[in-house]
C-alpha cells in the first residue's frame, strides 16, 4: 500500500493518511488506463494497515480535479465495434467503475476529496464517493451528460440523491449547468470552501484532526450515516446502457470529440 | 445600484488582471476568447471569478454563444 506511481495516478501512505494524486493530462479523464490504476488502488486499499485512518484524493493538474469519463476513448472504441458489442463493452466498463467507486465509498477510512477547477461528470462522481469534499473556491461541479443523450453512469445520481435534496439534483442533472464551490457548499455538497490553491493543505489538516478519534467509532458512525444505495446504482447502470444504444449518444459523442467550438465544456 | 458601465468596467479590469492582458487591449465589443487567448476551461475560470466578484450565479447556458464583454456584462447586470 505504501507507494505507487502510475501513468494516471500515484499514491503514498504517510502518517496514517493515504494521498492519491491524479495526474493524467489534460484533466484526469477516466479511461481504461485510469480505471486500471484505480482498480490497483482499491485492491491495495484492502490491505491498508490498521494505523491508516484517512484517504485524500486530489489532482496535481492546474485544469482541475477531473473532467469525467474519457469521451474520446469511449467514442473511438465504440466506433470500432457494432452497437451490441459497444453496449456490452460499456456495461463491463461501468461495472468495473462501480466496483471501484463502491469500494472507496464503503472504505473504513475517512475519505476526503480535495477539489479545484473542473469537477465534472465522472470526476464529480469520484468526489461524491468521498465522505467530505473540500473545495478550492475556483472549483466547479457539473453533470453535463444529458447533452450526450446520457445520464451520469459512475454512480452520480444515487449518491447525489443520498446527499442532497431532490430539487438540487434535478437542477444539476436536467439543466446540465455547473455550480461554483460557494453554491455547492450552500446546498450541502461541500463541507469547506477554501482559498485558491489551499484545498490540499486544508484536507491534510482535516485528516490530522480525524486521527484523534477512535477508529472503530469512526467506522461505525460512517456506516450508520452513509448507506450505499446499491439497488439504485444497479438501476443506473441499466438505464445508462439502455440509453447508450440510442442514436443521440453517437451524435453527442461525435459532436464533442470533433468540436472545435471554444466552449465544448459548456452544456 | 451599480450601473451597466460600472459592471462592464469591472469585468474588463478583472479579465485584464487575471489573464495578464493590457487593459487598453480589451474593448467592450471585443471577443474575449480571442483577446484573452482563452479556451473553454479558462472561460469557466473567468465565469467563476465573475460569480465571486459580483456575488451572482451565472448559469453557463446563459453564456452559450456569448463571446463579447458587453453582452457578458448585460447578463451579469440582469442578476444584480
Amino acid at each position: 500500500m505504501n507507494k505507487f506511481k502510475g501513468q494516471a495516478l500515484s499514491w503514498e501512505l504517510k502518517d496514517g493518511v493515504v494521498e492519491v494524486r491524479l495526474h493524467r493530462e489534460p484533466c484526469n479523464e477516466i479511461g481504461s488506463r485510469t480505471l486500471e490504476e484505480l482498480e490497483k488502488f482499491v485492491a491495495a486499499l484492502d490491505g491498508a494497515s490498521h494505523d491508516t485512518h484517512a484517504l485524500i484524493l486530489y489532482s496535481t493538474l492546474k485544469s482541475g480535479f477531473c473532467a469525467g469519463a474519457d469521451l474520446r476513448e469511449l467514442y473511438q472504441r465504440s466506433q470500432q465495434m457494432n452497437r451490441a458489442d459497444a453496449a456490452k463493452g460499456v456495461r463491463h466498463f461501468l461495472e468495473r467503475v462501480h466496483r471501484v467507486m463502491n469500494t472507496i465509498d464503503a472504505s473504513p477510512l475517512t475519505t476526503i476529496a480535495a477539489v479545484h477547477g473542473v469537477t465534472f461528470g465522472g470526476g464529480f462522481e469520484l468526489a461524491l464517493v468521498c465522505d467530505l469534499i473540500i473545495a478550492d473556491k475556483m472549483a466547479r461541479f457539473c453533470f453535463p451528460e444529458l447533452r450526450l443523450g446520457l445520464i451520469p453512469g459512475f454512480g452520480g445520481i444515487p449518491r447525489l440523491k443520498r446527499d442532497l435534496g431532490n430539487g438540487v439534483v434535478r437542477d444539476l442533472l436536467l439543466t446540465g449547468r455547473s455550480f461554483n464551490a460557494t453554491k455547492a457548499q450552500a446546498v450541502g455538497l461541500v463541507s469547506q470552501v477554501v482559498a485558491e490553491g489551499e484545498a490540499l493543505e486544508v484536507a491534510r489538516a482535516t485528516a490530522a484532526q480525524l486521527k484523534k478519534f477512535d477508529r472503530r467509532t469512526a467506522i461505525a458512525a460512517k456506516q450508520f450515516i452513509k448507506p450505499i444505495p446499491y439497488e439504485e446504482l444497479r438501476r443506473e447502470i441499466d438505464i445508462f446502457c439502455d440509453l447508450f444504444t440510442g442514436p443521440a449518444v453517437e451524435a453527442g459523442l461525435k459532436k464533442f470529440v470533433e468540436s472545435t467550438d471554444a466552449q465544448p465544456y459548456l452544456p | 445600484m451599480r450601473t451597466s458601465d460600472q459592471t462592464l468596467d469591472d469585468i474588463l479590469n478583472l479579465a485584464a488582471t487575471h489573464f495578464k492582458v493590457p487593459r487598453e487591449k480589451l474593448t467592450p465589443d471585443g471577443d474575449f476568447f480571442k483577446t484573452l487567448g482563452i479556451d473553454s476551461l479558462q472561460a469557466l475560470d473567468l465565469l467563476t471569478r465573475l460569480e465571486h466578484h459580483f456575488n451572482v450565479e451565472l448559469p453557463d447556458y446563459e453564456l452559450q454563444g456569448v463571446s463579447d464583454f458587453r453582452t457578458l456584462a448585460s447578463r451579469i447586470q440582469a442578476r444584480l
